[in-house]
């Protein structure tokens, strides 16, 4: 090792360092301040719409870990699916998404939240009624643009970060 | 008296491990040293622990169902092993690509490729023991790479954007004027980390000479990324055997001389630097249109094999398929990288300390989710 | 008999002296110690463009306190081969010495707890003992990795000794006396600006001697996993925590003491002058920490044998000239002089020495 640079090489980055004591922090203080999330977030459930569906199960074949359980039953008098079980096991599921691409009705969505956590893995199976639309239980815009658009704006930090104090 | 020229003392090697849980090996990865005070002397290196037989549950899976699975392979660089995946399939399909997805995932490649190398340069410094304040700050612009991607993909990690024959959606209106806002942005942050420790004589103490990779063992043990070109081969496959669009930009190959841990620090510095370069002109250049071809949803290529292959972040990454008319691939091999890669390490090890086996660890970026599949 | 051993001023006998200073003493180490705790994480954390601990407490100002209830209420592990009465012993071997450099340190014109005649002599001596703990702390705790830590933090150690003495003994040459007392009144210039050399050596030294970055591959964290202290948990851990931030403390005060004129200072009283400089001399700690990587072993070595050794004997030779022949001229005149003389030693060292060795045939 030759002490090459004399000093100077260590005094440039001691400069770049000080620098930074006025500069204002980026993080965030997560409970009390929260970033807007994507519009086409693929967060941590799954939003399904009764009405829309048919029971047509492109989304169980689709889906490559096979999560989602769909038992039918013919309604004669309408002549269209009777949906029995739909069922989603979001322990299981890696939220690829490839389910709502999938999806030929747009009766499937992505939810929008992300704090989805259970003290049970019991509890992370989502059966026909705690898969329905609702206050707590937005969708997101993934591949739905309808959707997309009337979400909120991203927060990004090449906006938040100017670089100085 | 002259006994004392008769006494050698010799102390006994011993075999130390570093084992697979240790906060400097990236992932778990156990080395096992023989030490001779603190002189290395052999070096085998143990891995395996991450073993998730990706390659035979992907046998299971529509080729479109793998490409979630070659999300986690490299997981610091999904989006060029999803481009190489897709590749592949298209070979083996004969599928082509509108403009604006060829684009759209050069755009996306660009990208990965600085938020991986600033993933690889933070933590090369930070186990040259500067204590998280590089690492912080790289991470702090990879940040605004990650936000840039969920805008398009929703996720932040695993994205699962590229399909066969195009992208999965279009980019919303916002991404180009924050695209635009990072690439004027960012050599100015790049800049600052230069100032921060590229001329710093302990970095350079710690680096320079250290774990020299010779040109003809990089070339013999087919290694490939910043770590062949960091020791004097000029072998880029976006300039040797272009995929995708690379042939219509114009970027430089950054190479090293020696091929110790600093000129591979630089290699993927500079490399950072072209790959805005690139960006820039492919924002330009992008032309409107359909983002992805009209491919059946279960794609079924006819019978035969194909070897599509990029040049990732780590070196050149590739996917051999084999087909045999069915909506499974018959057969998926991954050709990693940095598996390969670490074959030359012994080499580069043996003669060297414990602190610089940490270093010239560091500094041939492993990743263990690609090295162990 | 020349040995003022109390103050003229000092109401009460000799034990009330010793009682109240020895109470000021361990009060002083005990918060400054929790107080540099929160100084180092919160302003690294901010040099780091991050927030440091803000939750323990408003502005995370009961953090240390957090951390020390937290590590007293942790299980005592003791490893089963080792030697369970050097495993008990290092961390108190480790931690007097810390606390008993104190009391020499002038906290206030007349105000230290023994006005020793060889106070600086006394520390310097002291200090030494430190390592010991730390030794057999390495020792006891049956470990390969432990052990690595502990014979390069002795070899460094003794290694840094030589150069701290000897840019000591030129603040002494100057001063013209060993007692800490009057090296502070001797300073009507602080002595940083007529041996900047000095304390450059000084400094370099101590960050040694402490085990701090650049040179702190003793607890490498990202090497050998804590170094000496990989065995330790619960209160023992605390004590070496202690003597970490002790061994920081205390270099601060001795560079305030002997390079940065103590106490003295215009306008504020004289404590709150000496606060605010060994809380400046911590945060130049701090901020080099943040920023520079970390010395291998043998530069390490070579550093202190190659780089700091003869410089410190050339400043010594320098000093000692300047003061024998030039006895009446005001030190004034002496500081440009000892500002270039420091450029071009640095400069002519730093073209000619390799540090280290390379790659070693196996």
């Amino acid at each position: 090792m030759k002490f090459e640079r004399y000093g100077i090489g260590i005094a440039k980055g001691l400069l770049v360092t000080i620098r930074h004591l006025l500069r204002r922090p980026i993080t965030t203080q997560y409970p009390e301040q929260r970033l807007n999330t994507s519009r086409r977030i693929r967060g941590n459930e799954l939003v399904w719409d009764r009405e829309k569906c048919t029971g047509c199960a492109t989304c169980a074949k689709t889906c490559p870990q096979g999560s989602i359980e769909i038992v039918t039953s013919v309604k004669v008098e309408e002549n269209k699916y009777r949906v029995e079980k739909f069922e989603v096991d979001t322990g299981y599921c890696i939220f690829c998404g490839l389910c709502v691409e999938a999806c030929p009705y747009e009766a499937l969505f992505m939810g929008y939240a992300y704090e989805r956590a259970r003290y049970r893995r019991g509890e992370l199976i989502l059966a026909k009624e705690d898969l329905l639309e609702s206050e707590e239980r937005k969708p997101s815009g993934y591949a739905r643009p309808k959707i997309a658009a009337t979400l909120p704006r991203q927060t990004l930090l090449l906006d938040r970060d100017r670089g100085k104090r | 008296m002259d006994t004392t020229k008769d006494i050698v003392v010799k102390a006994e090697p011993y075999v130390v491990n570093f084992g697979p849980a240790h906060p400097s090996t990236h992932g778990v990865f156990r080395m096992r040293m023989t030490l001779d005070g603190e002189v290395i002397v052999d070096m085998e290196p143990v891995f395996g622990y991450l073993h998730r037989g990706i390659e035979k549950l992907a046998e299971e899976r529509t080729y479109t169902g793998v490409i979630p699975l070659t999300d986690r392979l490299d997981y610091l660089a999904s989006m060029t092993n999803n481009l190489a995946y897709v590749l592949a399939v298209e070979k083996l399909a004969g599928i082509s690509v509108p403009e604006r997805a060829e684009y759209l995932r050069v755009v996306m490649a660009e990208l990965q490729r600085i938020a991986s190398h600033l993933i690889a340069v933070g933590s090369f410094l930070q186990d040259c023991g500067a204590f998280m304040t590089p690492l912080v700050y790289m991470l702090r612009e990879r940040e605004k790479i990650l936000d840039l991607f969920e805008m398009v993909c929703g996720q932040r990690l695993t994205y699962n954007y590229m399909r066969v024959g195009g992208v999965s959606q279009d980019i919303p209106e916002e991404f180009m004027p924050a695209l635009e806002k990072f690439v004027k942005e960012m050599p100015g942050w790049i800049d600052e980390y230069d100032r921060l420790l590229k001329e710093n004589e302990i970095l350079l103490a710690r680096a320079k000479g250290v774990g020299i990779l010779p040109k003809e063992l990089a070339i013999n043990a087919s290694a490939s990324g910043p770590v062949l070109r960091a020791s004097g081969v000029e072998w880029d496959i976006r300039r040797a055997d272009p995929y995708s669009i690379y042939d219509r930009f114009e970027f430089d190959i950054p190479t090293g001389s020696v091929g110790d841990c600093y000129d591979r620090y630089r290699v993927r510095v500079e490399e950072m630097r072209q790959s805005l370069r690139i960006l820039k002109q492919a924002m330009e250049q992008l032309p409107e249109g359909e983002v992805i071809s009209d491919v059946p949803h279960l794609v079924r290529p006819p019978i035969g094999e194909a070897y599509g292959h990029i040049e990732g972040p780590k070196g050149e990454l590739g996917f051999y398929l084999v087909s045999d008319n069915s909506i499974a691939p018959y057969r998926f091999h991954v050709r990693a990288p940095t598996f390969i890669n670490l074959t030359a390490l012994r080499d580069m090890m043996r003669g060297w300390k414990i602190a610089d086996a940490i270093i010239i660890f560091g500094s041939i970026d492993i990743c263990m989710g690609e090295v162990d599949r | 008999m020349a040995m003022a051993v109390l103050p003229p001023d000092w109401p009460g006998g000799y034990w009330t002296h010793w009682v109240v200073f020895t109470v000021i003493i361990i009060a002083f180490v005990l918060l400054m110690f929790m107080a540099f705790v929160w100084i180092e994480r919160r302003a690294m954390a901010i040099m780091q463009a991050r927030l440091g601990p803000n939750r323990a407490g408003p502005f995370g100002l009961l953090q240390p306190v957090a951390d020390g209830l937290k590590v007293m209420l942790k299980e005592d592990i003791v490893p089963t081969k080792g030697d369970k009465l050097v495993h008990w012993l290092a961390p108190v071997v480790a931690v007097v010495p810390v606390l008993m450099i104190f009391a020499v340190v002038p906290f206030q014109g007349g105000a230290l707890l023994a006005d020793l005649n060889i106070g600086i002599l006394y520390v310097v001596a002291i200090s030494s003992v430190s390592v010991v703990g730390i030794f057999m702390a390495g020792w006891a705790s049956n470990s390969k990795y432990s052990l690595l830590g502990a014979m390069r933090s002795v070899a460094a150690v003794v290694s840094y000794e030589i150069p701290v003495v000897l840019s000591i003994v030129g603040v002494v040459l100057l001063a013209g006396s060993l007692s800490m007392q009057q090296i502070v009144l001797a300073q009507d210039i602080p002595f940083i600006l007529v041996q900047p050399l000095g304390f450059l050596l000084f400094f370099t030294g101590a960050l040694a001697e402490i085990n701090r970055a650049p040179f702190d591959l003793m607890e490498a964290d990202s090497e050998i996993v804590a170094g000496f202290h990989i065995e330790y948990s619960g209160m023992k851990f605390a004590l070496f925590y202690l003597v970490e931030y002790g061994e920081a403390l205390a270099i601060s005060a001795i560079a305030t003491t002997l390079f940065l004129s103590g106490w003295r200072g215009p306008l504020l009283p004289p404590w709150l002058w000496f606060l605010v400089k060994v809380i400046l001399v911590f945060f130049v700690i701090v901020w080099i920490r943040t920023t520079v990587p970390r010395l291998r072993i043998d530069q390490l070595m070579a550093l202190a044998w190659k780089f700091l050794f003869p410089l410190a004997l050339i400043n010594l030779l320098i000093t000692a000239v300047e003061i024998l022949a030039w006895p009446e001229v005001s030190l004034w005149v002496f500081v440009p002089v000892n500002f270039a003389v420091m450029i071009v030693l640095v400069l002519l060292w730093s073209k000619f020495f390799k540090l280290g060795w390379g790659k070693v045939e196996v």
